[in-house]
């Protein structure tokens, strides 16, 4: 099964986000996206700590304690940067100001429904963040993960058994499979890695709700 | 009421001033529950705090906490964290409690009351008062106006408003009229004492 790499993931996600969006990316996979937006769309990064306008990675040597996102790792800032303290910054997700955020994820069923803040295990201990005000507040909510865990199980299910973040929230899926849109009907596929088929898609996915674009 | 994300913000010195006075069996509001063995962590680990209030206490350097959670010596009161920075919020405006979409029809709802507005269903939060909240600003004044550095912002605002006892640490007292009016972020209404701690950062 030939699989989409997690910078080609990150480029198809980059590429869907449109000039001007204002975009939260979450913790993990999703912060690649970071890296492949072409140099002539201008998106503005927002940081739930209190920042929009989040620049690269700053140079070795130029770390700065205060300046850092929401995985607590050191950034810069780009020209027309603000700072707001937290009840703003998350007033922004709450109030639907945020247009896209793109979320990691456990599991996401083929309603939307996500789960990505706690496994349910009786020894984890659960952390939440912002998860759940980022996917019941922004605009748009894509998700980007990995199609199956790592023991080859869909994360992709028909009900999710992890715990909710938030029900019916997700707009599209990007796996390393397919990209696919959360539908009344099911999940409308857009694009699918090479060689890959329809069958084989619903196949590792473990349902039938998965249907191809129409025309 | 202690301020940071991480430790961006977290009143450091404030908090080693805690374990020296000796309060014990307390209930601490933070976005996190300490990192590694300093801050907050610390005051985890000297075993005053009988409960924490926050939203993502799980990290890479958190073995503190993971320690005490783990052997029931620790209570956790998990908020998404929206809602535990407008539940700070809330308590410094004199609301009583709002409703939010925000984790409805999760584990973080249950119990809680709920209502539809406007087609959507909403839970029911209540605010969040501290007696004391311990923040970290950059500049301060002889009246309390505080000015803050980046992202070390966070919570410090809304903390300040939402205790009956705000205390700030700050990198320097100016002279009154010295900070800009048109740049001061928490008016000096909200604070009751300010501190000169730590090393000053670069500007």
């Amino acid at each position: 099964m030939t699989r989409w790499t997690r910078d080609e993931m990150a480029r198809r996600v980059a590429r869907d986000i449109p000039e001007g969006a204002y975009v939260n990316l979450g913790i993990g996979l999703p912060t690649l996206v970071a890296n492949h937006f072409s140099k002539d769309r201008e998106v503005i990064l927002h940081s739930e700590n209190g920042i929009l306008g989040v620049g690269p990675s700053p140079a070795a040597g130029t770390e700065d304690p205060d300046l850092i996102n929401a995985s607590k790792e050191p950034v810069t800032l780009v020209e027309g940067a603000a700072f707001f303290h937290h009840a703003d910054s998350f007033g922004m997700m709450r109030g639907g100001h945020l247009d896209v955020c793109v979320l990691g994820a456990f599991q996401v069923s083929i309603s939307g429904d996500l789960a990505n803040w706690h496994t349910g295990q009786p020894d984890a201990i659960p952390a939440v963040g912002g998860a759940m005000d980022l996917a019941s507040g922004a605009k748009q909510v894509f998700v980007m993960m990995e199609h199956l865990t790592r023991s080859g199980e869909s994360k992709i299910v028909e009900r999710c058994t992890y715990p909710l973040t938030c029900a019916a929230c997700v707009n599209r899926i990007y796996t390393d499979l397919a990209v696919m849109n959360v539908t009344a009907n099911g999940l409308e596929v857009i694009d699918m890695c090479n060689r890959m088929s329809l069958d084989e898609l619903k196949h590792v996915s473990g349902t039938t709700r998965i249907f191809g674009r129409a025309g | 009421m202690i301020g940071g994300f991480g430790t961006a913000g977290m009143p450091a010195e404030l908090i080693e001033a805690l374990i020296a006075q000796g309060a014990s069996d307390l209930t601490i509001i933070s976005n996190n529950a300490g990192n590694a063995e300093t801050g907050l962590a610390a005051l985890l680990k000297a075993k005053r705090i009988r409960k924490i209030v926050c939203s993502f206490p799980r990290q890479s350097d958190s073995w503190v906490f993971d320690g005490l959670y783990r052997a029931a010596e620790i209570a956790l009161e998990l908020v998404p964290q929206g809602t535990l920075a407008e539940r700070i919020r809330a308590a410094g405006a004199g609301i009583g409690a709002f409703f939010t979409p925000t984790g409805y029809g999760t584990q973080l709802a249950e119990g809680k009351e709920t209502r539809i507005i406007n087609g959507r269903p909403h839970v029911l939060e209540y605010a969040l008062q501290g007696d004391v909240a311990l923040i970290k600003a950059h500049r301060a004044d002889r009246w309390g106006n505080l000015v803050y550095r980046k992202a070390a912002r966070n919570f410090g605002p809304i903390m300040a408003t939402a205790a009956r006892c705000t205390i700030a640490q700050v990198s320097a007292i100016v002279e009154l009229g010295a900070l800009d009016p048109e740049i001061i972020v928490t008016p000096g209404i909200f604070v009751h004492r300010v501190v000169i701690a730590g090393r000053a950062p670069t500007p």
